[in-house]
């Protein structure tokens, strides 16, 4: 009975608790984290519970309140929504227990306020990723959206700016793939997309759907900060409060791709996307290019955070490329490293949200010695790091394996050489951090007599910071190993047919 | 050719002792340092004694196979260990045990700081090179060889001074940045020409010309052979003298065996395992890299005579002996092969004897270079006296370890009938002797200069390191000597292991 | 001519999101941007509205099927699609709370800065 409705419970659960938190937060802020952890911890459960069901009798169908599709809302779980589901509750899991002693330095007066937009951006999260509805994934993505913009702008002096230009990009974002629904709907008159995939195929031909194609592309390709349309991702990311940036950066950008995958493989068919209009091809090369961009900014950056931004621009590339190459290895490495980079990127945010907790240290030379004030934080720094950089036996070599292979399966040799040289590149931006992580330059530590003077203390994030960051770094040692069983349980369901 | 397999955790065990040994150093930590101290030398005896243990196995012509991880279809990591790996062990492991007790001696007198994240790194950097030496496959060694580059960062930079971390930089740079452009994009390469990365002994691609262009083949060779950085071939050898900032143990153990060793071994590997004599015969690579090996040698010794610092002259030297190993095995003769899986383990007892004394004489009198040496053999006997049978190894003069090897190559030469190589080996002797031997001389010939800060003639005296450096170093120049008396030992085992890439012919 | 006068109601929309686009781009006041950004908004509104239209008379299903006891069924023909309409409503609630988001940001920014000119707040966090 419970099992039956747990798609429903995903969902519902969070939005009640959303509204109650905001309710509680009028007499005490007190127990606001508990509710959010509740909500949460719920949500993660039936994710399990979802993946568990799929895994065993394969995809699901709900029917929201009853109604038959397409004229109700249907909730179609497959392995990949599944998967996502997972993946996104599981990390919003991680990052609620972070906030706790983060959001009550940052933002003591809006705990309630930030408790509720947080489990309402973890709604709309996972309702995108749940959806079987067009327009209702529409509905989902605002939810998120708003909810991000506003979580957003709760950050530092900067913030309000960055997520209004944010707000202004991604509301044209959501506008254009509003208007790919319409198209889609005056030519098939359904919005479901089960529906849609069946109905559109003989109309492939015609310029309205090709019209609506380009409308998705694009609007997802803003929400999902795919360059050249990422412009809002770097101020907007780094100005937020450092949980949020930590939840943002590791599940909206890969969100965004998993709705990309959807309308091209599942909405629309691979022989659509691939080979009727070079989509996929012209996508390879940009993706390549925002792989190199997002490298090449990095390593120009100062400010730790906005670094870590560029370098979402590039893993969203990665993501991309993977899918570009349309091949079963590319597609299985650019699922693989959807989960693989939201652990990455939670790990790196939080460990920079623990440091600026300790010692409001934000640019790179302010994280000079860290590793004796920190050693913990920074060692995981360190391992994050290493992934990114796709140094075996994190799990970031791995995704990157199946990427390489599936760029050479397809005889884009040029793939797979941007493909190493952005690992190159973001070797540069790592080691440089590192260096000034581990290593302090004896004279400065002489000059101020001794290490407690120089002000390297040790002194280590509170557990309630740690106990997350230790959760995602097991994740990043632990998937890798791994990740021939996820692949082989999970991720090659996922693959589209005639790959 | 059938070959028996045994299934057994010994290898990892040998892979984890120092992994655990890492973590037990770091929980002891700087409060007890005795205890912690405990914890390196334990590790690296058992370590030994279980490398140790797999000889008789390997003796009697079986491989030692371990699966530890399966990822998926092709991408594991597995264990094997067989002939050519086992003396890449058993030197590695053997040189640990005597390199801890001089870490400790060295660190101890000159008072380091960080010392437990030096023995840390030590310890891991040494289970990611048994890894190397164990390895079944290409993506197994890749693993182990990055983990060595990561883990030996921090060594490199241990003091901390800015000239410090830029050889740091340098190092990371030459050896992350190449493995990741070439090494790795010939890792894939391979996988997407054979389906496998498992290292076979007629050679993993041996099957795979026709179905894949020599074109693709020679580019995978290039890439491989630009991506093994640790092999120091020129050009690409910059990292070496730039990662001699490091406090001398960690040179004489990583940079002139662990390191650098895994370096020649994975190019031993790819020649051996991955391409085959056949491949290599067939496509005419294997002289076009035993020619560039011989440039290095050559240049490397040139550039050797001209270095004052005694660490930098060691390390260039390091560079011309690795690319004996690679000349030797790119001769594809037996002979040549032999001599060049010989001069893996004969050269790190040399090596490391002179790299040893380089320490010691810090430690003892603070100097670094070459001039400054003049009348040190009469302070330091028993240190020079190692220097001078290192150095005659490495010169490959009876009766040390270092002519047996040279015999082996210069036969390989010959049956390569590769006069021209004959010739680099004739002409690289003569140019080790002229840049080791004048500091030989110099050691116990010369008068020391007079000291201003000392007064009377200190240079009289006899003041040695501690005897926790002198001893390790003293033993190692002894088995340079032994090695040359029986060798046999070795021989045999690099006779196996040349059975199975020649199929026992 | 007649191209555009039988698709009028998509070159009307069409013609409204430039408008709301061209001031989200051109503007600096970031009151107007988010004006443009209401205009670029309803603009889509309008384009699903008018796709639920049919020619010939067809009126509201309420009113052509009549309630109470004059029910009977109507065919298809008879009434305007109500689908496009009432998802409409669900994205004038997303506009509205979008624009609600809005407002708080920039009477954030301008408490913080005294002005919502975006040259001025650049020049002020320089």
């Amino acid at each position: 009975m419970m099992t039956e409705h747990l798609p429903a419970i995903i969902i519902v659960f969070p939005l009640i608790m959303a509204f109650l938190i905001n309710v509680a937060g009028w007499w005490s802020k007190k127990p606001c984290f508990y509710m959010a952890l509740l909500a949460v911890t719920v949500s993660f459960l039936a994710s399990l519970g979802i993946l568990n069901t799929v895994l065993q009798s394969g995809t699901i169908s709900y029917r929201f309140g009853g109604w038959e599709p397409p004229w109700g809302i249907e909730y179609l779980i497959d392995h990949l929504n599944a998967f996502m589901l997972v993946i996104v509750s599981g990390i919003t899991l991680v990052t609620v227990l972070y906030s706790k002693k983060s959001i009550e330095q940052e933002l003591p007066q809006k705990v309630p306020q930030f408790y509720t937009l947080f489990t309402l951006l973890m709604m709309g999260l996972l309702g995108i990723t749940i959806t079987g509805d067009a327009f209702n994934l529409y509905v989902l993505l605002e939810i998120a959206s708003i909810t991000g913009y506003a979580l957003i702008g709760l950050g530092d002096e900067k913030a309000p700016l960055a997520s209004f230009n944010y707000l202004i990009i991604g509301t044209i974002g959501a506008c254009f793939y509003l208007l790919g629904v319409g198209y889609l709907y005056i030519m098939t008159g359904t919005l479901n997309m089960a529906d849609l995939a069946q109905r559109l195929p003989a109309l492939y031909s015609s310029n309205a759907i090709m019209a609506a194609f380009a409308f998705f592309m694009v609007g997802i390709a803003i929400k999902m900060a795919f360059f050249p349309l990422h412009v809002w991702l770097p101020d907007a990311y780094s100005h937020a409060p450092s949980t949020v940036s930590a939840y943002v950066a590791s599940t909206m950008t890969k969100v965004g791709a998993y709705v990309m995958i959807r309308i091209m493989f599942t909405v629309f068919e691979p022989s659509f996307s691939i080979q009727l209009h070079p989509v996929t091809a012209i996508f390879g090369w940009v993706a390549a290019a925002a792989m190199m961009y997002g490298c090449i900014l990095a390593v120009a950056q100062n400010d730790l955070k906005r670094m870590l931004c560029y370098i979402i621009i590039a893993e969203v590339g990665y993501i991309v490329l993977g899918v570009s190459v349309a091949n079963r290895m590319g597609f299985t490495g650019a699922v693989l490293h959807i989960l693989n980079d939201a652990f990455m990127m939670a790990c790196l945010f939080m460990v920079v949200g623990a440091v600026y907790y300790k010692t409001g240290a934000k640019t790179i030379v302010d994280y000079r010695g860290m590793f004796r004030k920190m050693p913990f934080t920074s060692a995981s720094f360190a391992i994050g790091a290493l992934s990114v950089i796709g140094v075996p036996p994190t799990c970031g070599f791995f995704s990157k394996w199946y990427l390489v292979l599936g760029a050479i399966d397809a005889r884009q040799w040029f793939f797979a050489a941007a493909l190493l040289l952005s690992s190159l590149l973001s070797a540069v931006v790592f080691f440089r951090i590192l260096q000034h992580m581990f290593f302090v330059p004896v004279e400065s530590a002489h000059k101020h007599g001794n290490d407690e003077a120089a002000g390297l203390k040790r002194d280590e994030a509170p557990a309630s910071m740690l106990i997350p960051i230790f959760i995602t770094v097991a994740g990043i040692l632990l998937l890798g190993a791994f990740s021939g069983r996820i692949i082989s349980t999970v991720i090659q369901f996922t693959v589209p047919e005639g790959f | 050719m059938d070959m028996e397999i045994i299934h057994s955790s010994r290898p990892a065990i040998a892979i984890l002792v120092s992994l655990i040994a890492a973590f037990l150093i770091l929980l002891t930590g700087e409060r007890a340092r005795n205890l912690r101290e405990f914890w390196t030398i334990l590790a690296s005896v058992v370590k030994f004694s279980v490398v140790l243990s797999m000889v008789p196995f390997i003796l009697e012509g079986k491989v030692i196979e371990y699966n530890i991880l399966s990822i998926s279809p092709g991408l594991s990591v597995q264990l094997k260990v067989d002939a050519l790996g086992i003396i890449f062990g058993l030197t590695a492991s053997f040189l640990w045990i005597i390199t801890s007790f001089y870490s400790i001696g060295y660190v101890r007198s000159l008072k380091e700081h960080a010392q437990t994240r030096y023995f840390v790194c030590f310890a891991v950097a040494l289970s990611a090179t048994i890894g190397v030496a164990f390895s079944a496959n290409m993506f197994t060694t890749f693993l182990f060889y990055e983990i060595i580059t990561v883990c030996t960062f921090p060594l490199v930079a241990h003091k901390e001074t800015p000239e410090a971390i830029r050889g740091a930089r340098k190092y990371l740079t030459y050896l992350l940045g190449t493995s990741i452009a070439f090494q790795l994009l010939a890792v894939f390469m391979t996988y997407h020409v054979a389906g496998t990365l498992d290292f076979r002994y007629e050679g993993l691609l041996n099957g795979t010309r026709g179905s894949a262009t020599d074109m693709i083949l020679i580019i995978i060779f290039i890439l491989y052979m630009a991506g093994i950085t640790k092999a120091a071939m020129m050009p690409l050898h910059g990292w070496l003298p730039a990662a001699m900032v490091a406090p001398t143990p960690v040179s004489a153990l990583l940079h002139a065996v662990a390191v650098v060793k895994t370096g020649v071994f994975v190019v031993v590997k790819v020649v051996l395992h991955i391409f085959g004599i056949n491949l290599l015969t067939q496509l005419g690579l294997g002289t076009a890299l035993a020619y560039f090996a011989s440039f290095t040698i050559i240049v490397a010794s040139v550039i050797a005579l001209t270095q004052d610092n005694l660490k930098r002259r060691l390390a260039y030297s390091t560079i011309s002996q690795l690319s004996y190993v690679i000349l030797g095995v790119a001769l594809l003769t037996p002979s040549g092969i032999t001599g060049s899986i010989m001069h893996i383990t004969l050269h790190a007892f040399g090596k490391i004897t002179l790299f040893f004394t380089a320490g010691a004489i810090y430690v003892a009198t603070h100097k670094t270079n070459v001039s400054e040496l003049d009348g040190i053999g009469r302070q330091m006997p028993f240190t020079m006296l190692a220097f001078t049978l290192g150095a005659l190894s490495m010169i490959g003069i009876p009766p040390l370890g270092g002519f047996i090897s040279k015999w082996y190559l210069s036969l390989g030469a010959i049956e390569a009938k590769q006069l021209p190589i004959l010739i680099v080996l004739a002409a690289s002797t003569i140019l080790n002797a002229c840049y080791f031997m004048p500091i030989v001389y110099a050691a116990f010939f010369r008068e020391p200069a007079p000291d201003p800060h000392h007064h009377g003639n200190p240079g009289k005296k006899i003041h040695e390191a501690p005897a926790l450096m002198v001893v390790p170093l003293v033993l190692t120049a002894t088995a340079a000597l032994v090695l040359f008396f029986w060798p046999t030992f070795f021989l045999e085992i690099a006779g196996i292991a040349l059975q199975n890439v020649t199929g026992g012919h | 001519m007649e191209f555009i006068i039988s698709k009028y109601n998509y070159w009307m929309y069409i013609v409204l999101m430039m408008i709301g686009f061209y001031a989200m781009i051109a503007k600096k006041n970031l009151v107007k941007k988010l004006l443009g950004l209401n205009i670029f908004q309803w603009a889509i509104i309008l384009f699903y509205v008018s796709i639920g239209v049919k020619k010939g008379g067809a009126t509201i299903p309420i009113i052509a099927g009549g309630h109470g006891e004059m029910v009977h069924a109507v065919s298809a023909a008879q009434y305007l699609n109500p689908l496009p309409h009432v998802l409409m409503l669900t994205a004038i609630v997303v506009g509205v709370s979008t624009t609600g988001v809005a407002l708080a940001l920039i009477i954030l920014i301008y408490r913080r800065f005294g002005t919502v000119e975006e040259d001025e707040i650049l020049e002020a966090l320089k």
